[in-house]
C-alpha cells in the first residue's frame, strides 16, 4: 500500500522541472531549491495519522507545483514511530545530513517537545510544527525558531465545558482518559471551563494502550450525568465497544481524537454509542463553508482511489495549517532564506491568514497560533458517521482567555493537575 | 470493594484468563515438544485476526449469519499455514539450536508486523460477535445483573480447547508420541518416529490455536499494531508462572495472570501491569520451573 | 612477542589511531549521529555480548538496566525538565546511576539465574516489557509517556559534553575502557570460571565454585556496563522517555549484538555501527515506511547464513584465505600451526 510516491520519484520530478528553468530569465540570485524536511509517524501507534498527514502535505505541495516564493521546493520525507528519541534522531538527520532549510513536523506531543528542544541548538534553521499538540511546545521554554500554526490540545477543547454545563445541563461528569500528556491537556482545558461553569467532575484514568476496560466501566459512578471520553485510536475503539456491550447509556462528550475519522472508519457496536456525541475540535467534517468544502473536495479527488471518501483528520489538518503558513511566508520573502532566515522568520511572525477551514490564524508572542475552535455533533451523513459543526468559538488563545501569568502558574496539566480549579 | 464489584472483577478476570489460556497453550505446546521459544507467537495471533477480518467483513456485509464462524476457521487456517511454513522453511533444520531458532522467530515477527501494517493499515479493527452471542445475559451478583454473553462464551471455548487438547494428548497415538517427545526426543527418534513430521504437526496445531485466539480475542477487544507484543508477553508470563509444556500449568498460569491483571486494574489502575511481573518474580523465586512445570534438570 | 602478536598490536594501534583521527575529517553529523550513537548503544550491546559469550546467559533486560541508569540521572540532575528536588551534580549523579544499574543487574541476575538459557531469554524479555509499561505508567516520578528531557550532560573542562568532538572522545574513551574491562575479565579467574560454568556448570560446581553467585556477579558486571551506556544514551538523546526502553529498543540491542556476532566483544560495536548506518540511511536505500522489513530481513539472513554474525563471518573468510599457505595437516587449526612454528625459529 504505497500511497505516496517515494522520495526518489519526487526528486526526479523536481530535477526535470528545474532543468527547464535554466533557460528562463533568472529572477533570483539564489536559484537553488529550498529543502523542506518533513517528519511524521509512519511507524508505531500513530501510523494512520502520519499517512493522513503526508497525504495533505503532498496534496498542498503538488498544488503549489513544488514552488514557493519563486524557488523550487525539494521535499525530504522522514518518518518516526511517535517516540521522542526516534523523532530527534530523524530530525538531526534532516538538518545535519540532508541539510534541509526548514523542518515541518513532528506529529505527536512528546516528539514535538524533543524537536523544540533541539531547534534551540540550531538557530539558523526554522522549525514549523506538524501536529504536535502539547501546551509546552510553545507555552513554557519556547524556542525562538519554533513556530506552531495549529492550536494545541487544550485549545481544541474550547467551548465544550461551558456547553456541557450551560446548554446540556450536566451537573456531574465522569472523565475517562488516557494517562499521558495528550489526555492531560484535553482534560485540563475541559475541566477549567466546566468547573468555572459550576460542574462537578470525577476522574478515571487508564494507562495508554489499555485493551480491557470492563473493570473501569464498572467503576463509573452512578451519579454521573455524562461521560467525557478522552481516548483515541485503538483505546477509543476498545472503550466504546466494551461500553456498548456493557449496555452503557450515558450521553457522551468526546475528546478531539475520539470523534475522529480513524474511529468512524472502524466498524462495530461503538458506532451506536458514538452517534450523538458532542465534541470540540479545530475542524468538523461537515461544515457549511465554501473554503472548507473546496479543500475536502480537493483532498478526496486526489486520494479517493486509495482511501475512498475518508476526509482528513485533525492531525492532518494541523499539518495543512503549518505548511500553508510556511508557503505563505516563503512567498512573502520571495524565497529569501539568507541572513540565517531572519526575514523568513519575521514574515512567519507577522503572518495572518485564513486556514483551510476558513478560520483566521495569527501567532501570539510565543509563536503559538490563535485560531477558531468548533463544537461538533456526531451524526450519520451520506451513510457514514461524520462530525457536524454546530457552533464556532472564535479566536481561542493558548490560555483559553485566562490571564497568561495565572494560567501558567497553574502548572503543566497532569493527572495530579487536571484543571479542576476555579480561575 | 462491594460484593457486586468483586463479583464483576472476578468474572472479568476469569473471562480474560480464558483468552490468555487459548493464546498461551499453543506457545506452551510448541515449547514443550520442540524447545522452540516462538517469539512470533503474538504475530500468529495477529495473522489469525487479520486473515479472519479480511474474510469476515464481505460476508457480514452480505448478511451471512455464519460469517463469524467462517472467519474463525479462516483465521485458524491462516495462522496454521504460516506456522507450518515457518517450521518447514526456517526452524525445522535448526532443530536443537534453540537460540538460533528464537532469533529467527524474532526476525520473522519484525517483518510480519511491518507487512501487516502495510497490507491492513494501522487502524484497529474488530469482529462482531454472531447474533446469539451478542449483548448481555443475566448473571446474578454482578453489577447491573447482566454480563457480556460473548465473554462467557470465551470461557466455554477455553474449556473446550483444554478438554480437546487433553484428549488429543492422552487418547490418541499422536498425543502419545508428542508426550514421549516432551520427555525424550532422542529416544523417540530412535524408535523410528518421524519426529520432524510430528514437529510440523504440533507447530501447526499451536499456530492454529493462536489464530483461534486472534479471532476470539479480536471479537472481545479490538486488535491492531502492537497487540502481537502484548500477547507474546502474556504467553511468556503465563507459561513461566504455570510451567512450560504443561496443560494444567498453562491453565493455572492464565487464571492467575488474568485475575492479577483485573484486580490490579480496579485497585491500582496505574501500576496494574506490574502485578503480572510481581507474580512472575514470586513464582520464579519459589519454583523456577513454574507452578506445575517439571523440575528443571 | 610472537609475530602474529606483533601484527595484532600493530593493527590495534592503527585502528586506535584511525579512531582518534576520525572526528577531524568526518562531518559533525557523522561524528555525533553515526559514531557516537553507535558507541553509546554499542556499550549496551557489549553488556549483552559479555553475558551471552562468557556466561552463556542471553539477557534481553540490558536496556532495562541502561534505563535505570538513564532515569537515575534524569531525575536527579539540575536542568532536567520536569525539574527534580535532588539537583545533584553530575559528579554525584553518574556514580549513583552506575551503582543503581549494577544493583539492578544483580537483582535481575538473582531472579533469572536459577533457570536455563532459553527460559532466561523469556524471563528477561518479560522483565523488559514490564519495565517499559512501568516507566510509562509512572507519571509522578518519571513523567510517564513524555519522559524527562533537557538532560544535557556535564561540562568537561568548561566545555559542554555534547560538543561533537568532546562527546566523541569521551564516548570513545569509555567504550575502550569497558571493552578492555571485558577482555580483562574474560582472562581473569572470574571470567575463566564463568566460561567453565557456561560449558559445564556441574563440573565447575564440583570444583567448589558457587555457580549461582558467579552468574549473578556476571549480571552485576553487565549491569555496570549497560549502566554506563544508559547514562551516555540519555545525554545523547538529551533526555529519556519510555520509548528508549521499549520492546523495540530492546530488540534493536539484540539485533546489534547478533549482527556483529555474539562470539566476540568487538562484535557489539561493529553490529551497532552497521545498524546505525542502516537505520539512518534507510530512507535513501529503501522505502522509509518499510524500514522494519529491511532490518528484519537482514537480521534473519545473518542468523541463517552466519549465526556468529559479521565477526564470525570475517574470521571464516580470513581462515579460508589463509588455507593455501598452510601445510594441509594443520589447516584445521591455524593457531596450533603458529605455536608450533615459533620454537623452531627460536
Amino acid at each position: 500500500m504505497t500511497i505516496n510516491p517515494n522520495r526518489r520519484q519526487v526528486l526526479k520530478g523536481t530535477a526535470a522541472i528545474a532543468g527547464t528553468a535554466i533557460f528562463a530569465p533568472a529572477v533570483h540570485a539564489n536559484p537553488a531549491p529550498i529543502k523542506l524536511g518533513t517528519l511524521a509517524s509512519l511507524e508505531g501507534p500513530l501510523a494512520v495519522n502520519g499517512q493522513d498527514a503526508y497525504r495533505v502535505v503532498e496534496l498542498l505541495l503538488e498544488e503549489a507545483n513544488y514552488t514557493a516564493g519563486g524557488r523550487k521546493i525539494e521535499w525530504i520525507r522522514e518518518s518516526s514511530n511517535a517516540k521522542p528519541d526516534v523523532a530527534l534522531a530523524r530530525t538531526r538527520k534532516l538538518v545535519e545530513q540532508d541539510a534541509v532549510d526548514l523542518v515541518l513536523g513532528p506529529l505527536s506531543g512528546a516528539e514535538g517537545i524533543a524537536v523544540r528542544d533541539y531547534s534551540r541548538t540550531v538557530p539558523t534553521k526554522t522549525f514549523i510544527n506538524g501536529s504536535s499538540a502539547s501546551q509546552d511546545n510553545t507555552l513554557r521554554n519556547a524556542s525562538p525558531n519554533y513556530f506552531r500554526f495549529n492550536t494545541d490540545g487544550t485549545q481544541w477543547t474550547a467551548g465544550l465545558g461551558e456547553y456541557a454545563k450551560n446548554e446540556q445541563k450536566f451537573d456531574e461528569i465522569t472523565v475517562v482518559a488516557s494517562d499521558y500528556a495528550f489526555g492531560y491537556s484535553q482534560v485540563f482545558g475541559f475541566s477549567l471551563e466546566y468547573t468555572r461553569a459550576g460542574g462537578k467532575i470525577n476522574y478515571l484514568w487508564t494507562p495508554f494502550g489499555t485493551s480491557d476496560y470492563t473493570s473501569l466501566i464498572a467503576q463509573i459512578p452512578a451519579s454521573s450525568n455524562a461521560l467525557y471520553v478522552v481516548y483515541g485510536g485503538s483505546d477509543g475503539l476498545a472503550f466504546l465497544t466494551q461500553y456498548a456491550q456493557a449496555g452503557g447509556k450515558l450521553p457522551l462528550l468526546g475528546g478531539t481524537l475520539l470523534a475522529d475519522q480513524t474511529l468512524f472508519a472502524a466498524r462495530g457496536p461503538h458506532r451506536q454509542v458514538l452517534e450523538g456525541t458532542i465534541s470540540a475540535a479545530p475542524i468538523g467534517d461537515h461544515y457549511d463553508n465554501p473554503v472548507w468544502k473546496d479543500f475536502l473536495a480537493r483532498y478526496t479527488k486526489r486520494w479517493s482511489k486509495d482511501i475512498g471518501q475518508q476526509t482528513p483528520g485533525t492531525l492532518a489538518f494541523a499539518y495543512s495549517a503549518n505548511l500553508q503558513a510556511t508557503l505563505l511566508a516563503l512567498k512573502a520573502v520571495d524565497g529569501d532564506l539568507s541572513n540565517d532566515q531572519a526575514a523568513f522568520r519575521e514574515a512567519l511572525k507577522k503572518l495572518t491568514f485564513r486556514n483551510y477551514i476558513d478560520a483566521e490564524v495569527k501567532l501570539d508572542h510565543n509563536r503559538q497560533a490563535i485560531s477558531d475552535n468548533f463544537l461538533n455533533k456526531v451524526e450519520t451523513r451520506d451513510g457514514r458517521l461524520q462530525t457536524v459543526v454546530f457552533k464556532k468559538i472564535s479566536n481561542v488563545n493558548q490560555t483559553l482567555g485566562f490571564p497568561e501569568d495565572k494560567y501558567v502558574a497553574l502548572g503543566a496539566p497532569s493527572r495530579a493537575n487536571p484543571g479542576n480549579v476555579k480561575l | 470493594m462491594s460484593v457486586e464489584m468483586f463479583a464483576t472483577v472476578a468474572l472479568n478476570g476469569l473471562t480474560v484468563s480464558a483468552l490468555y489460556f487459548i493464546v498461551a497453550i499453543g506457545f506452551s505446546l510448541i515449547f514443550g515438544l520442540m524447545r522452540t521459544v516462538n517469539m512470533a507467537h503474538g504475530t500468529l495471533y495477529l495473522i489469525g485476526a487479520y486473515a479472519g477480518v479480511a474474510i469476515f467483513y464481505p460476508l457480514y456485509d452480505q448478511g451471512q449469519p455464519y460469517a463469524w464462524i467462517v472467519a474463525l476457521v479462516a483465521g485458524m487456517a491462516a495462522a496454521a499455514v504460516f506456522g507450518v511454513i515457518l517450521q518447514v522453511t526456517l526452524l525445522g533444520w535448526m532443530q536443537g539450536q534453540e537460540l538460533r531458532q528464537t532469533l529467527v522467530t524474532i526476525g520473522v515477527s519484525i517483518i510480519a508486523a511491518d507487512q501487516l501494517l502495510a497490507i491492513f493499515g494501522g487502524n484497529s479493527q474488530q469482529f462482531f460477535a454472531p447474533d446469539p452471542l451478542f449483548g448481555s445475559v443475566p448473571v446474578p451478583l454482578v453489577q447491573t445483573g447482566k454480563y457480556s454473553a460473548f465473554r462467557l462464551f470465551q470461557v466455554a471455548v477455553a474449556v473446550g480447547v483444554g478438554i480437546g487438547l487433553w484428549l488429543l494428548l492422552h487418547k490418541t497415538k499422536l498425543g502419545i508420541i508428542v508426550r514421549a517427545g516432551v520427555d525424550d526426543r532422542a529416544m523417540l527418534s530412535a524408535c523410528g518416529v518421524n519426529v520432524a513430521l510430528v514437529a510440523v504437526i504440533v507447530f501447526g496445531i499451536g499456530a492454529a490455536l493462536a489464530g483461534l485466539a486472534g479471532v476470539i480475542g479480536g471479537t472481545a477487544q479490538p486488535f491492531g499494531q502492537e497487540k502481537d507484543v502484548q500477547f507474546l508477553l502474556t504467553s511468556l508470563v503465563v507459561v513461566i508462572v504455570g510451567g512450560m509444556g504443561s496443560l494444567p500449568g498453562t491453565a493455572l498460569g492464565a487464571l492467575l495472570v488474568g485475575m492479577a491483571e483485573q484486580f490490579g486494574q480496579s485497585l491500582f489502575p496505574t501500576y496494574s501491569v506490574m502485578f503480572s511481573l510481581l507474580l512472575m518474580v514470586i513464582v520464579l523465586a519459589v519454583r523456577p520451573e513454574g507452578l506445575l512445570g517439571k523440575r528443571l534438570a | 612477542m610472537s609475530i602474529p602478536g606483533t601484527l595484532k598490536t600493530i593493527a590495534s594501534v592503527l585502528v586506535l589511531a584511525a579512531l582518534i583521527a576520525l572526528p577531524f575529517w568526518s562531518p559533525d553529523f557523522w561524528t555525533t549521529n553515526i559514531f557516537v550513537r553507535s558507541m553509546v548503544y554499542g556499550i549496551v550491546a557489549l553488556s549483552l555480548t559479555f553475558l551471552a559469550h562468557y556466561g552463556g546467559l542471553l539477557s534481553l533486560a540490558q536496556m532495562v538496566v541502561a534505563g535505570v541508569a538513564g532515569y537515575t540521572i534524569a531525575v536527579s540532575v539540575p536542568g532536567a525538565i520536569p525539574a527534580n528536588s535532588l539537583q545533584l551534580p553530575y559528579a554525584v549523579a553518574i556514580p549513583l546511576a552506575l551503582v543503581l544499574s549494577t544493583i539492578t543487574g544483580l537483582l535481575i541476575g538473582a531472579v533469572a539465574v536459577r533457570t536455563r538459557e532459553i527460559y532466561l531469554l523469556m524471563i528477561t524479555l518479560a522483565i523488559a516489557v514490564s519495565f517499559y509499561f512501568f516507566v510509562q505508567a509512572s507519571v509522578e516520578y518519571l513523567n510517564g509517556y513524555e519522559g524527562i528531557r533537557n538532560v544535557l550532560g556535564p561540562d568537561i573542562f568548561g566545555v559542554p559534553l555534547r560538543t561533537p568532538k568532546i562527546f566523541y572522545f569521551v564516548t570513545l574513551a569509555i567504550s575502550l575502557a569497558l571493552y578492555v574491562l571485558v577482555l580483562y575479565l574474560s582472562r581473569a579467574q572470574f571470567g575463566l570460571v564463568l566460561q567453565g560454568i557456561r560449558d559445564n556448570p556441574r563440573r565447575v560446581a564440583a570444583l567448589g565454585y558457587n555457580v549461582a553467585l558467579h552468574r549473578i556477579a556476571a549480571f552485576g558486571v553487565a549491569g555496570f556496563i549497560a549502566g554506563a551506556g544508559g547514562v551516555l544514551i540519555t545525554i545523547f538523546n538529551i533526555g529519556i522517555s519510555p520509548g528508549t526502553v521499549s520492546t523495540h529498543s530492546t530488540i534493536n540491542i539484540l539485533i546489534m549484538a547478533v549482527i556483529g556476532g555474539l562470539g566476540r566483544p568487538i562484535g557489539a560495536f561493529i553490529g551497532a555501527i552497521i545498524f546505525t548506518i542502516v537505520d539512518t540511511f534507510a530512507a535513501d536505500l529503501y522505502d522509509r515506511d518499510r524500514f522494519n522489513t529491511l532490518i528484519g530481513a537482514v537480521f534473519i539472513a545473518i542468523v541463517v547464513a552466519s549465526p556468529d554474525g559479521v565477526t564470525g563471518f570475517a574470521r571464516r573468510v580470513t581462515e579460508l584465505l589463509r588455507k593455501p599457505f598452510q601445510i594441509p595437516a594443520a589447516a584445521a587449526a591455524p593457531d596450533q600451526l603458529i605455536e608450533a612454528n615459533v620454537p623452531s625459529k627460536g
